[in-house]
């Protein structure tokens, strides 16, 4: 009596738990592809990853379940999804993973969002033979990782493919006389902002440029101006930034009240937002920082057009974009390989090309190569300045105009 | 330079105390360790954003509205959830502790809420972000206002406190409670008065820094640690001292950014906290524990 409600509570149990998530067939009964992840829904990365990650997983899952689902072998199954709050900790976040490998039992994961998430949790997509396509992650030790780990792609590059394309771009005005050799630099002391400025540093020592001013700041500063005051005193031909978001529009501010007006403004993370654009209207024009878009592109408009009509919210002209190209790899490994066996899908990662938004990559270095690094606003549009060989690279528009009072849209 | 540090740090010490007012009275007068106040903080900047960009009401309209809301929300906060937690202690510590409990678990209810209507974006809005010009040095109008406000509340509080009928029962309960009753001060009304007005104070910080800062869902806990800094070094419970501590730790971090490092600022702020603390343990304008 005892036993048999035991049993028959025990297949309830799992004739729920297959209805719910239909995990634990073998592969060829499947009926649907799990696709899990861990995200910052919480916590001082929420901003980020509400912006760059979570909106671009929805479109890609939206797009992916009403086209029938993703294409295996001669089936078109649908995505299911399980997601996971890991509340900015990077301990959550392995765990969250590694709940999602063991006991979900997903086909593939998606990357969390930051360079820092990513590394935490690139060794337990390892261990467990899951391909990782970092799609928001900066680090100058990628190609190190992508031998430690040969199934992690580091989609956004180095610091330094964005410290060079800058130090070009300056280099290039040098010598047409129009800046000269000094330069202030302020940057965020966390991961980014301190890979970045490393990055930068060493490339301005190599093209001789003059560090006038170089400090860094804690994260969570609430008042720039002593540093936009001051690095305005010293009065540079060039400004740089390697900030997060609440500085990004912090300096902006900034900089616009005191009335300082570099010939080239560049600031960091935020300022492809399309938040940035709203904030200051008018006066974000010529304003550069790292990413870009290639703004004739037809693959890239019509992105564009779809993420505002499923998420309701532009992409940022950066990281989205990577991180949608990273979905589409994904995709169209599955599609490529026939199967979802992991290691058949990521051996189509490691060789084939793909067509995505970014134009038709292939992930042989596990970076995508000629990466739009250098952005401006022009125009009303956040487009990619370097390198001048991509397709539909814009020239600089040089000097940045001087702040207008009172352009900000809103 | 010096000019520029000297305003600078006036400014950003008159958004700390701005900041840092409200909790002082919930924590001074009503003994509630308000662990959600900066989610308080964050939900009225969000409120004037959607005045803002939705119906044009500028912030300084938006207080108007937003402020008596905070105060009635505040009000019924203390009333319904915080009532039976004070009824039920017999000590003002075991007070403190059950409050911390209560108002870390209201921490959560009210990020979700946000979380879910605005999601984890950042927010942010231009107003009145136009210079102005003292003494040969550039200033935010914006920032400047706050300033203004807190310097107002700052004064306005303590006079409030210090010089009506209404203000020495309050100070009665914050010293002691059962005394107070004695006397016929209806405590718990006091206390209930003082927490949704320190609520009030928080959603007015929040309407005033949503000018300048960009904000999101998730920083109200950046607030509540600044705000809890500044009271414990201005003396719990005292607004005066709230206005000096913030200054303080406005101008401290405002000089040693520009004439030592800018990153050294959280140091400064911890390294001024300390020496407050062993010099004046009660805080600057603290009354000697008894």
């Amino acid at each position: 009596m005892l036993t048999s409600s035991l049993k028959s509570l025990r297949l309830l149990g799992a004739a729920t738990a297959l209805s719910a998530f239909s995990l634990a067939l073998p592969a060829h009964a499947q009926d649907a592809v799990t696709i899990g992840y861990a995200i910052s829904k919480t916590g001082v990365n929420a901003g980020g990853a509400g912006i760059t990650t979570i909106p671009n997983y929805k479109l890609w899952v939206h797009e992916v379940n009403q086209a029938g689902g993703l294409k295996v072998g001669a089936k078109r199954l649908p995505i299911k999804v399980v997601e996971y709050d890991d509340r900015s900790s990077s301990e959550d976040a392995v765990r969250a993973v590694e709940r999602l490998i063991t006991q979900d039992k997903v086909d593939f994961l998606l990357p969390p969002w930051s360079t820092a998430m990513n590394l935490a949790v690139a060794p337990t997509f390892h261990r467990y033979g899951y391909p990782l396509l970092a799609g928001s992650a900066v680090t100058e030790r990628a190609p190190e990782f992508a031998k430690r780990w040969p199934n992690s792609y580091w989609l956004l590059g180095t610091g330094s493919q964005y410290a060079e394309a800058l130090v070009d771009q300056l280099a290039s005005l040098r010598k047409a006389g129009k800046i000269g050799d000094s330069i202030a630099m302020v940057s965020i002391a966390d991961g980014f902002g301190i890979e970045l400025a490393t990055a930068a540093r060493a490339a301005f020592q190599k093209a001789g440029f003059k560090l006038a001013y170089a400090k860094t700041y804690p994260v969570g500063t609430q008042d720039l101006a002593p540093i936009v005051n001051e690095a305005k005193n010293l009065n540079p031909d060039v400004f740089i930034a390697f900030s997060y978001p609440p500085d990004t529009m912090a300096i902006t501010d900034q900089a616009r009240v005191l009335g300082f007006n570099p010939k080239v403004f560049y600031t960091g993370v935020g300022t492809a937002f399309p938040l940035y654009k709203n904030r200051f209207g008018a006066n974000a024009e010529g304003v550069a920082s790292l990413g870009g878009i290639d703004a004739n592109s037809p693959a890239v408009k019509a992105y564009i057009q779809r993420h505002k009509e499923v998420t309701g919210a532009e992409p940022d002209r950066w990281a989205s974009l990577v991180t949608y190209a990273g979905l589409q790899v994904l995709q169209q490994a599955i599609e490529k390989a026939g199967t979802l066996d992991r290691k058949a899908v990521s051996a189509k990662i490691a060789s084939e090309d793909f067509e995505t938004i970014l134009g038709r990559i292939n992930l042989k270095n596990h970076m995508v190569p000629n990466m739009l690094t250098l952005g401006q606003w022009q125009n009303g549009e956040f487009v990619g300045i370097e390198p001048a060989s991509h397709a539909g690279a814009a020239k600089l528009v040089f000097p940045k105009s001087a702040w207008q009072a009172g352009a900000a849209a809103r | 330079m010096f000019i520029d540090a000297l305003f600078s740090g006036i400014t950003l010490g008159g958004m700390y105390a701005l900041v840092a007012m409200g909790l002082t009275l919930q924590y001074g007068v009503s003994r509630i360790m308000n662990l959600a106040y900066g989610e308080f903080l964050v939900a009225a900047a969000f409120c004037a954003y959607l005045l803002m960009t939705g119906l044009q009401v500028t912030p300084l309209w938006g207080l108007l509205l937003i402020v008596p809301l905070a105060f009635a929300l505040n009000w019924l906060v203390y009333r319904f959830l915080l009532t039976p937690l004070v009824k039920r202690t017999r000590t003002r510590a075991a007070l403190e502790v059950d409050s911390i409990l209560a108002t870390f678990g209201l921490l959560f209810i009210v990020q979700g809420v946000m979380q879910i209507t605005f999601g984890g974006n950042y927010y942010s809005y231009s107003y009145l972000n136009e210079p102005v010009r003292i003494l040969d040095s550039v200033l935010a109008l914006n920032r400047l206002l706050a300033l203004g406000f807190a310097a107002v509340f700052g004064i306005g509080f303590y006079l409030a406190l210090t010089r009506t009928r209404l203000g020495t029962a309050i100070r009665a309960v914050a010293v002691d409670p059962v005394a107070a009753r004695l006397v016929a001060i209806d405590v718990r009304w006091a206390s209930a008065l003082a927490f949704a007005a320190g609520g009030a104070l928080a959603a007015s910080g929040g309407v005033l820094v949503s000018m300048f800062l960009t904000f999101n869902a998730n920083m109200g806990v950046i607030f509540t640690m600044k705000a809890l800094i500044v009271i414990i070094m201005g003396g719990v419970g005292n607004v005066l001292g709230a206005l000096v501590a913030g200054l303080l730790l406005g101008l401290a971090e405002s000089f040693i950014a520009t004439y030592v490092d800018p990153g050294l600022t959280i140091a400064v702020t911890y390294g001024v906290f300390l020496l407050v603390l062993l010099v004046r343990p009660t805080g600057l304008f603290g009354r000697a524990a008894r």
